[in-house]
């Protein structure tokens, strides 16, 4: 099974980075999250209900529809936050991108830790501008969620391709499907990583905590 | 082509469309209420959370897509259609997206509808949440209010786009596969901002409103944020006494709804709920769509916690056009009573006056005679026949030095002894009545005018209103005011001034300590 790969671009302002990484992160997210599992005898289980709430942007003239899930949005704006960081203070040309991967835990054998196989990966590539003065920042503004707009749009078409997704897992299996560490909801397991690129175009990849974790810890 | 679909499954499915059809109405109006939406999460499963969403449902939304369907369920050549036009306080309106429910042939007999189906329905429930927040109409939606209002219309049977203008965008949100067809949700929406008039008649410029059928039902609620007085108008478009659209004016504005938004503010224009959009019709035109559609209703919904104050309602609407109408008469001259309020009030007191004077030529001198003799006696206690006179040539004279009488003989700067000598009671201005002598221009055609200031009861007390407006209306000048005594004053003061210092300076201590009080 080859893992799906998805690539948006967006060109932002530095202060619409972390609004416009999260309308996106939260609207893949929100199709890739369904409510707690309760697993029963017989091997049923029941779902919760996901609660969704508006979120306007401070920046962007743009609203979007996230999960009602506060732990999610935390985890998702520290995220966000620590790419804003690295953009910023890479001294590089504002180049950079994000990457949401979604992953299944596959069981290995004793001593080998168990091997995490993506499934989907969306990736959204920034582009930070430089504006001169509040008349173009007031363009940038509504041209930048014209441009989320069309992203929604497009992610929205990905999801509707009803294409490869981890089946429903077994009581005994749903952590290697799930992330069920939140209370409120059940997001498929993921992990964000980015990448900064500096000047000269070459990566420079950057230390990102959860990925080395996930893939060298034994 | 459902033989191997068993009966439960055809049940399940069956229920599964028809709920989704109703949430997906939900959504779709609730996210042009112009508020933001939020709901709860559950870890727990409540029951009634269909497609484990936290949907609420809006019990008259509910209502009237459940009479749009008619029991029916979305099929081939069957179309659920929301359409979201947009309706300024002039009446103007405009259609701006239509969401369409529909569903093809092409079916997906392996597909599992207990699990497969219903959690891709949940998937497709999520991107039209997604997907109501970025078409042009949300923007709009959420600035609504005084100046224009969104409204929803359902209606079941053939999509009709005409409406939406030429060049109009379909997005399409998703597609899901059932054993009896796939169901598609998309939306056309319109990018033509410019307005489209429906308050006059005549030439048909094509761009119609789309016509309904008769057996299809239409009702068309309006959410605004807006006081109730405007807020509670409701308008059935679908009804084909409506004149035809007129371009009347035309706002060319970019896609974005939210420069059209700018545009709309900065040429507010004054709401009157009289004219809802219909021209003459005016507060008959809702009744007449009523009567002029099968079990059309037209209705307004309230939201509750809505701010702006949206009166209570019932949330169900009530049966019959009848009712429908009664409330909204009731509601929609909220403001309409107050402007035809205004105006006759002012024309009956004038009315009045002018009836009052008799055997006058000519109305409108007449009118401002009358009207004179009527400030002589609210303000002035003159003879008439001086006071209107002066009246004639120059109005409030009597506030007007007088050159012409001498103040001796002016009744206000020396004021009789007895106020009763004025006989006020009558409130009448005869020349008889007053004291002070005339200069001998009388007016023996003038008639006099009983004096009834507002707020008074009947003149029977010696010392009415009336009384005292006569009375102290024109208090007598101010003594140094005058030239010759204010002239005399000022040399006595000069005079008396050495003298008066002195006695300031004998009680400099008083004063020092007077003014340490005060820091």
């Amino acid at each position: 099974m080859n893992c799906r790969a998805e690539v948006l671009e967006v060109s932002v302002e530095g202060r619409q980075i972390e609004e416009a990484m999260l309308a996106v992160l939260h609207t893949i997210l929100l199709h890739r999250s369904t409510g707690k599992f309760h697993y029963k005898k017989e091997g049923t289980y029941s779902i919760g209900t996901v609660g969704t709430q508006d979120v306007d942007c401070d920046f962007i003239d743009f609203t979007y529809a996230r999960v009602s899930s506060e732990e999610l949005d935390r985890a998702l704006r520290k995220a966000v936050g620590e790419f804003k960081d690295a953009l910023r203070y890479s001294g590089s040309d504002g180049i950079g991108q994000i990457s949401l991967e979604f992953y299944q835990k596959k069981k290995s054998r004793w001593p080998f830790s168990d091997e995490c196989i993506p499934w989907e990966v969306w990736t959204i590539k920034v582009n930070v501008v430089n504006l001169a003065n509040e008349q173009e920042r007031q363009i940038c503004r509504e041209k930048v969620g014209e441009k989320l707009c069309e992203k929604i749009i497009n992610i929205v078409e990905v999801m509707n391709r009803h294409e490869y997704l981890p089946k429903m897992p077994t009581q005994s299996e749903v952590d290697n499907v799930f992330d069920t560490g939140l209370k409120d909801v059940q997001p498929y397991l993921y992990k964000i990583s980015y990448q900064i690129t500096d000047s000269l175009g070459s990566s420079v990849t950057t230390t990102m905590r959860r990925l080395i974790k996930d893939t060298l810890a034994l | 082509m459902d033989t191997d679909l068993n009966s439960q499954d055809r049940k399940d499915l069956d229920k599964f469309i028809k709920f989704f059809a109703l949430k997906t109405v939900q959504v779709i109006v609730q996210a042009r209420l112009g508020e933001k939406i939020c709901t709860r999460s559950s870890s727990s499963p409540t029951g009634s959370d269909w497609f484990n969403l936290a949907i609420k449902d809006i019990p008259e939304v509910t209502h009237e897509a459940k009479k749009a369907l008619a029991g029916q369920l979305p099929a081939v050549g069957r179309s659920m259609c929301v359409e979201i036009s947009l309706k300024t306080s002039e009446g103007d309106s405009m259609e701006l997206e239509i969401w369409c429910l529909e569903m093809n042939e092409k079916c997906d007999k392996e597909i599992k509808v207990s699990y497969t189906v219903y959690n891709r329905l949940s998937l497709l429930l999520k991107s039209l949440l997604a997907i109501t927040r970025v078409t042009p109409a949300y923007r709009l939606s959420r600035k609504q209010g005084h100046e224009y209002v969104i409204l929803y219309r359902i209606y079941f049977g053939e999509v009709q786009l005409s409406g939406l203008g030429e060049g109009f965008q379909t997005v399409r949100v998703g597609t899901v596969g059932t054993p009896l067809g796939t169901i598609t949700l998309s939306c056309a929406y319109r990018i033509n901002l410019a307005f489209i008039s429906t308050r006059t008649s005549g030439e048909d410029n094509g761009a119609a409103y789309p016509s309904v059928e008769d057996s299809q039902e239409v009702c068309t609620t309006s959410f605004s944020t807006s006081p109730p007085s405007q807020c509670v108008f409701t308008v059935t478009k679908a009804h084909f006494q409506t004149p035809p659209p007129v371009l009347m004016d035309t706002l060319k504005v970019p896609m974005m709804g939210l420069a059209f938004s700018h545009q709309l503010s900065s040429s507010r224009l004054s709401y009157q709920p009289a004219a809802l959009g219909v021209g003459s019709a005016d507060m008959g035109y809702p009744v007449i769509f009523a009567g002029g559609l099968n079990a059309a209703h037209p209705h307004q919904l309230i939201v509750p916690g809505k701010e702006g104050g949206v009166p209570p309602v019932p949330s169900q609407p009530a049966h019959g056009t009848q009712a429908d109408h009664e409330r909204m008469v009731m509601c929609t001259p909220l403001d309409g009573a107050l402007y035809s309020a205004a105006t006759p009030s002012s024309s009956e007191d004038t009315e009045t006056v002018s009836n009052s004077s008799e055997g006058k030529s000519g109305s409108p001198h007449d009118l401002l005679e009358t009207i004179f003799v009527r400030k002589v006696g609210a303000f002035v206690n003159k003879p008439i026949n001086q006071v209107t006179m002066a009246s004639l040539d120059i109005p409030f004279a009597m506030f007007a030095p007088k050159n012409v009488e001498l103040e001796d003989n002016d009744p206000m700067v020396n004021p009789p002894d007895s106020p009763d000598v004025e006989s006020p009671l009558q409130g009448s201005l005869h020349s008889e009545g007053s004291s002070g002598s005339s200069t001998g221009n009388t007016h023996d055609d003038f008639v006099m005018v009983d004096f009834k200031p507002a707020f008074s009861k009947d003149d029977i007390l010696p010392m009415d209103l009336g009384t005292f407006y006569r009375e102290f209306q024109n208090p007598p000048q101010l003594s140094s005011l005058s030239i010759d005594i204010g002239a005399q004053s000022m040399a006595e003061d000069l005079d008396s001034l050495p003298e008066k210092l002195a006695v300031h300076e004998k009680n400099v201590k008083e004063f020092d300590a007077f003014v340490e009080t005060l820091q």
